[in-house]
């Protein structure tokens, strides 16, 4: 679970990836030339801020990732319509409410990525990660973490409970290994 | 044919941006004006950008790709500013209607 990869003149693979791919976008270019001054920038930018950067946990399972990547773009696009169904609909019948999900995640990486999900999927806004990080005092027991989230129409808590953790938090915990 | 799949790319990407907008006029608490604008804006939003590159790459020589950047960014800042204004909003108390459940769920503010 560290981001030490075994190159030394390549200390984070996936942000190289990241920045070559970025570079030829913003270029909008395949010429010879930008391939190669995207090359040297993927290089150079990630040995040049290595020191400054915390730790990330690596990406175990890059196959994983991109299925998990299609199936939350697959839900982006139907809770878009599911909500636009939600707002056109009658405002009086809507059942907000606010709903504590325990988490397994442990590191903020993949708890980032996981409230990012849950405020763009079906209805659900995610509001807070409890408890904080700084209240905690040096040396104490990591405590059982919640993700409050905020639920345009809450039916079945436990129901949406169980999905989020099946369908989104089951993969990344397997993804990140941890 | 191209000139059809942009015209219906932009009404259905304008659609969504009008409804997050509705949502925006007509939620009656704070929280719930959130999901408007963090989902229906979002899908809107790819679809114009999805517009644009067809236009541009039928137009232009070449692909013009620059709007896979845009709506990768958006996708990444949408939830960020999202959290954000939740958690100030929690942090001013906002109120919420009187129907909403599990409001014990949010803990005070150390």
């Amino acid at each position: 679970m560290s981001s030490d990869s075994s190159l030394k003149w390549l200390p984070s693979p996936f942000l190289s990836l990241l920045l070559f791919v970025v570079w030829l976008l913003l270029n909008n270019s395949l010429s010879a030339g930008h391939i190669l001054l995207a090359v040297v920038l993927a290089i150079v930018i990630p040995l040049a801020i290595s020191p400054f950067r915390t730790k990330q946990p690596l990406i175990a399972k890059p196959g994983l990732a991109f299925r998990h990547l299609m199936l939350v773009l697959y839900d982006i696009i139907t809770a878009n319509v599911q909500v636009a169904f939600l707002i056109l609909g009658p405002t009086k019948r809507l059942t907000p409410g606010f709903v504590k999900v325990p988490l397994d995640l442990t590191h903020s990486t993949p708890i980032t990525i996981l409230a990012s999900t849950v405020s763009l999927t079906p209805g659900t806004v995610s509001a807070e990660v409890y408890p904080w990080e700084e209240s905690l005092s040096e040396g104490e027991a990591p405590k059982q973490q919640y993700l409050l989230i905020h639920v345009l129409n809450l039916e079945d808590e436990t129901k949406l409970i169980t999905t989020i953790k099946e369908r989104y938090e089951a993969p990344l915990k397997e993804i990140f290994q941890c | 044919m191209v000139e059809w799949i942009v015209s219906v790319l932009l009404l259905i990407g304008g659609a969504f941006v009008l409804v997050g907008s509705i949502g925006l006029v007509k939620m009656p608490d704070f929280f719930m004006r959130l999901h408007g604008p963090t989902k229906a804006t979002t899908l809107g939003m790819a679809c114009l950008l999805t517009a644009s590159m067809v236009f541009f790459s039928h137009t232009q020589a070449g692909l013009s790709m620059k709007e896979i950047l845009i709506s990768l960014f958006l996708l990444l800042t949408a939830p960020i500013s999202a959290y954000m204004m939740i958690k100030s909003a929690i942090h001013h108390k906002v109120n919420s209607i009187k129907r909403t459940q599990g409001i014990d769920n949010i803990e005070d503010d150390v």
